[in-house]
């Protein structure tokens, strides 16, 4: 059994009807997707702005209620918005630890709500959980009286990862949880992730848009572009040997030492607009190999070669 | 808490306000057990006594009652209504601003257009609808007062509520399971008091002055029952002939309401963070200048920075933003500046051109040289000429940089006609022919487009065709890509590239990415703490770094096609710039580290082009 199961997940924004005329079409921001991330696995999510990975983040774990689709979470169907009810099963890291401590709680108090909301325990209960969840973020106790603004970046997000482990969920979401950190400081931070996947035995999904980084931790690999996944596959395939268009694009403007800087795409090419959608494949536009079966269908997610999925009519080869 | 006092009484005229008030409080507490006449007891042949009379320090009134007597119950009574009214508003506002704001959508809509109703009625016609439904009287005239100033409430509140909803500590806690009551009692309201409190502060005066406003209609509180503004009423006929039974009670009215709203701004600059940390101090248009120690002589480079020293003043403390650190670059060369946040590269670039904000910011030594002239202590004409025109700035957040109430091409025209006396048409062409040459499609009809109207990347463009307006000598950028997407930044590179090689630009590139520098600059630089720990030429560094920060940083950076694998942090944190190690600032992360490492200080060193400053370096340079 999957530790987390998504079936045709979507979520449209509606748009003001504007006073004379019908209504719009809303953004789709995410377009119908489905994918399952294996009980201990980590899948990367990874793509630009505004393709839509924060708000599939924000459907996972309960703060945005998708628009259809199903989400499963160990065999359990999860699919209204209610954060205490997927509180126990899945967590959140955000990307910015600053804006995601309250101000005016200290560290103790901010750690305990979810112990004390979600699990009804009781103060010696708490602290030794507290102490527990503390130990295994490498932050020292004497830390829980103080208040956030006395952190680093680094050890503000220890404690934004305590927060979610206090919690005891078998699945974290992870988005963009070291984009805000130094680089020095981030290794520390994905290490320890690591180590705790290994400990508790979790399930993460992690977000981002940097593709070193999301190499260097995940198992699989799914590549949005707007709202939709463009493809699937093993972490250490995926960009080696895209077969997708855009993740080659991706892989190619990744910055690499030692490779020369060449602009990957024509000059002139424009990102789609979301109030406007383009009919057929969105990434056409911008697509060297673009026909006009690309402008007019848009391609189905379809498996090519051994457990690499790819959305496009007209894939690379190997 | 004591902070907060010592801030207060450092605005005097908050400290004067905050005497005054507390004197009459103490008076008005008093009042009970003072040995003063009945204020009710009339005397017709005592009326209109003049003050200083005996037994009437004050004089008495109409009908005789001791002046001084009815002016302190008459206080009380004013002071007790207005703060009440005041709690009443602020509670009933608050209440219904935070609701507004954190359930948004149609909640808000509703309850904010019924605010704005109440509030499109004139306050003292409400107040007066108010009195009239509910009958005069002194507790109705509270209610009245009250409910006239909810919308004021309610309106500040909602504004601040909604900019907190939005923040992710609200989604955190909505994780843990907290429901919407709980959210807003132990989430919101902790943030929103400090604005409660300003608001209460400075509309307190206001709401006292109301209530006597109602009294001395009459609406308020009745006879026999003194206070301040039915005292005023009551004198209203005698003004001319016994002046004093007016003066008396409304220059009480003065003393309360000035030295309530004196101490109410006070109480609001204190609590105002944006306050707090100066940001009402006017930057100079110049970083301040405090050089010591000899200036280094003239360099043939086109631009060098020299040992340039560049420290925060802030309180008692120095911020060692910059200790000493030497650049030089040549006309078509690209430098890159690498380091982590804190590291003072972005404080070395903007001392460049006097950039950095002073207060607190202070260049203490060094020189910054131009084609041989120093800038350092320029005069500010001086400055403001080259700025943008010799020596552009490139930033890191292009929404952050342009004005968002002017177009592009407006924006564009006013960089090349600050610099050069042109027509507004010519400077329109020019516009057009810059945001070609940094490849915006249909550039003619992107000119008019407001900066929110484009995407990070067209925005980032603009920024750099600003930058080439006035065909700059060097550019100065900093982290110009990091707040772009992998596509768009390598975009955004290679058209540097291609413009430096083209024009013969000298570049500076501030960055913490290894990649971007190893693809554009020729040379690099590493900054830690302040200083430069490394240079030399991008491949010879890259490939052998000299210092163990340099090694361990490049080896902590994740790789594309790397794989999966654990990364090699640094651990520890980089040191803040106020506390420096005597020796090597990196030696307490550092597991090379001895004993002399952390003795005094290390010079750069090395044979150029390379340099490092280790002791015992990973490479002999």
């Amino acid at each position: 059994m999957p530790a987390l199961k998504v079936e045709n997940l979507a979520k449209t924004f509606p748009l003001k009807k504007p006073l004379f005329g019908a209504a719009r079409d809303g953004v789709r921001a995410v377009r119908p997707m489905s994918f399952e991330v294996a009980e201990g696995e980590t899948l990367g999510v990874v793509g630009e702005s505004g393709c839509g990975k924060s708000t599939l983040a924000r459907m996972l774990v309960g703060l945005l209620e998708p628009s259809e689709g199903h989400i499963e979470i160990a065999g359990k169907a999860l699919d209204n918005a209610d954060p205490a009810a997927f509180g126990k099963l899945i967590q959140y890291v955000f990307q910015d630890p600053n804006s995601s401590l309250n101000p005016r709680k200290s560290i103790r108090q901010i750690i305990e709500a979810p112990l004390k909301r979600l699990y009804r325990m009781n103060r010696a209960e708490r602290a030794a959980r507290i102490s527990e969840v503390f130990a295994s973020v490498n932050l020292r106790d004497e830390f829980l009286d103080r208040y956030p603004h006395e952190f680093s970046g680094g050890q503000a997000q220890r404690i934004g990862i305590a927060r979610a482990l206090a919690a005891n969920p078998r699945i974290i979401v992870l988005d963009e949880p070291v984009s805000a950190l130094d680089v020095s400081v981030q290794a520390q931070v994905l290490n320890l992730l690591a180590d705790l996947r290994a400990q508790f035995g979790l399930t993460y999904l992690f977000i981002t848009h940097d593709l070193a980084v999301v190499e260097a931790v995940s198992d699989r690999i799914v590549v949005l572009y707007f709202g939709a996944v463009v493809e699937l596959g093993r972490a250490e395939r995926i960009f080696a040997a895209p077969r997708h268009p855009y993740t080659s694009l991706l892989a190619q403007s990744a910055p690499v030492v030692g490779r020369a800087l060449t602009a990957p795409e024509q000059k002139d090419s424009e990102l789609p607009d979301p109030l406007n959608p383009p009919p057929g494949c969105a990434f056409a536009g911008r697509c060297p190999r673009a026909t006009d079966l690309c402008r007019a269908t848009d391609p189905p997610l379809e498996q090519m070669g051994e457990d690499q999925f790819a959305a496009c009519h007209h894939p690379l080869e190997d | 808490m004591t902070q907060f006092l010592k801030l207060l009484f450092r605005n005097r005229l908050a400290g004067f306000g905050a005497v005054v008030l507390s004197v009459i409080l103490l008076l008005v507490l008093l009042t009970p057990i003072l040995p003063l006449q009945n204020p009710d007891t009339t005397a017709t042949a005592d009326r209109f006594l003049k003050p200083f009379t005996p037994g009437h320090p004050l004089g008495t009134d109409h009908l005789g009652r001791d002046l001084l007597s009815r002016l302190l119950w008459g206080t009380r009574l004013s002071l007790a209504v207005g703060i009440s009214a005041a709690l009443i508003a602020a509670t009933i506002g608050s209440a219904i601003g935070i609701v507004a704001g954190y359930f948004g959508g149609r909640t808000d809509n509703v309850i904010m257009r019924g605010v704005d109703m109440l509030m499109a009625f004139p306050y003292i016609l409400l107040a007066l609808a108010i009195v009239a439904a509910l009958g005069p009287g002194l507790m109705n005239a509270l209610i009245a007062v009250a409910a006239v100033n909810v919308p004021f409430f309610a309106r500040n509140i909602r504004g601040v509520t909604v900019s907190l909803a939005g923040r992710e500590f609200i989604d955190a806690a909505r994780l843990a399971g907290m429901g919407h009551a709980r959210i807003i009692l132990t989430e919101l309201l902790p943030n929103v008091l400090p604005v409660i409190v300003i608001a209460m502060s400075t509309t307190v005066g206001w709401m006292i002055l109301e209530t006597a406003g109602l009294s001395f209609l009459g609406l308020g509180s009745q006879p026999p029952q003194a206070d301040l503004g039915s005292m005023l009423g009551e004198a209203r006929s005698a003004l001319i002939t016994h002046p004093h039974t007016s003066v008396v009670p409304g220059l009480m009215i003065f003393l309360i309401v000035m030295s309530i709203n004196l101490l109410g701004d006070g109480v609001r600059d204190a609590l105002d963070p944006r306050l707090r940390s100066g940001a009402l101090s006017r930057p100079r248009a110049t970083t301040l200048v405090e050089r010591q120690g000899e200036i280094p002589p003239a360099s043939d480079d086109l631009l060098a920075i020299q040992d340039l020293h560049t420290q925060f003043h802030v309180g008692k403390r120095i911020y060692r933003a910059v200790g000493g650190v030497s650049l030089a670059v040549k006309p078509g060369e690209c430098l890159g500046v690498i380091g982590e946040s804190g590291s003072g590269k972005s404080v070395t670039a903007l001392s460049v051109m006097g950039l950095v904000a002073s207060p607190p910011g202070v260049i203490t030594g060094g020189a910054v040289r131009f084609q041989g002239e120093d800038l350092v202590g320029a005069p500010y004409e001086t400055l403001r000429q080259k700025r943008g025109d010799r020596v552009a700035y490139i930033f890191q957040d292009p929404l952050s940089t342009l004005h968002p109430l002017y177009r592009v091409g407006e924006q564009l025209a006013e960089a090349i006609q600050s610099h050069h006396k042109i027509s507004s048409k010519d400077a329109r062409t020019r516009a057009i022919a810059l945001l070609k040459d940094v490849r915006i499609p249909n550039a003619e009809s992107r000119i008019d487009n407001y900066p929110h109207e484009m995407s990070g990347g067209m925005r980032q463009r603009v920024g750099i065709a600003m930058a080439l307006a006035n065909e700059p000598d060097v550019i100065i950028a900093d982290e110009p890509t990091t707040a772009l997407d992998v596509t768009v930044q390598a975009q955004i590179l290679s058209l540097l590239d291609d413009l430096r090689r083209d024009r013969g630009l000298a570049i500076v590139f501030i960055t913490h990415d290894f990649g971007v520098v190893a693809q554009l600059c020729d040379r690099v630089a590493v900054m830690y703490a302040g200083r430069i720990v490394e240079e030399g030429p991008t491949g010879a560094v890259l490939d052998a770094p000299a210092h163990p920060y340099t090694k361990r940083l490049i080896a902590c950076v994740p790789e594309l096609g790397g794989g999966r694998r654990e990364l090699a942090a640094i651990p520890g944190l980089p040191p803040v710039v106020d506390d420096l190690p005597p020796g090597c600032a990196f030696a307490p992360r550092c597991d090379k580290a001895r004993d002399d490492c952390r003795a005094g200080d290390i010079p750069l060193d090395g044979t150029a082009p390379r340099a490092v400053r280790c002791l015992y370096a990973e490479e002999a340079v």
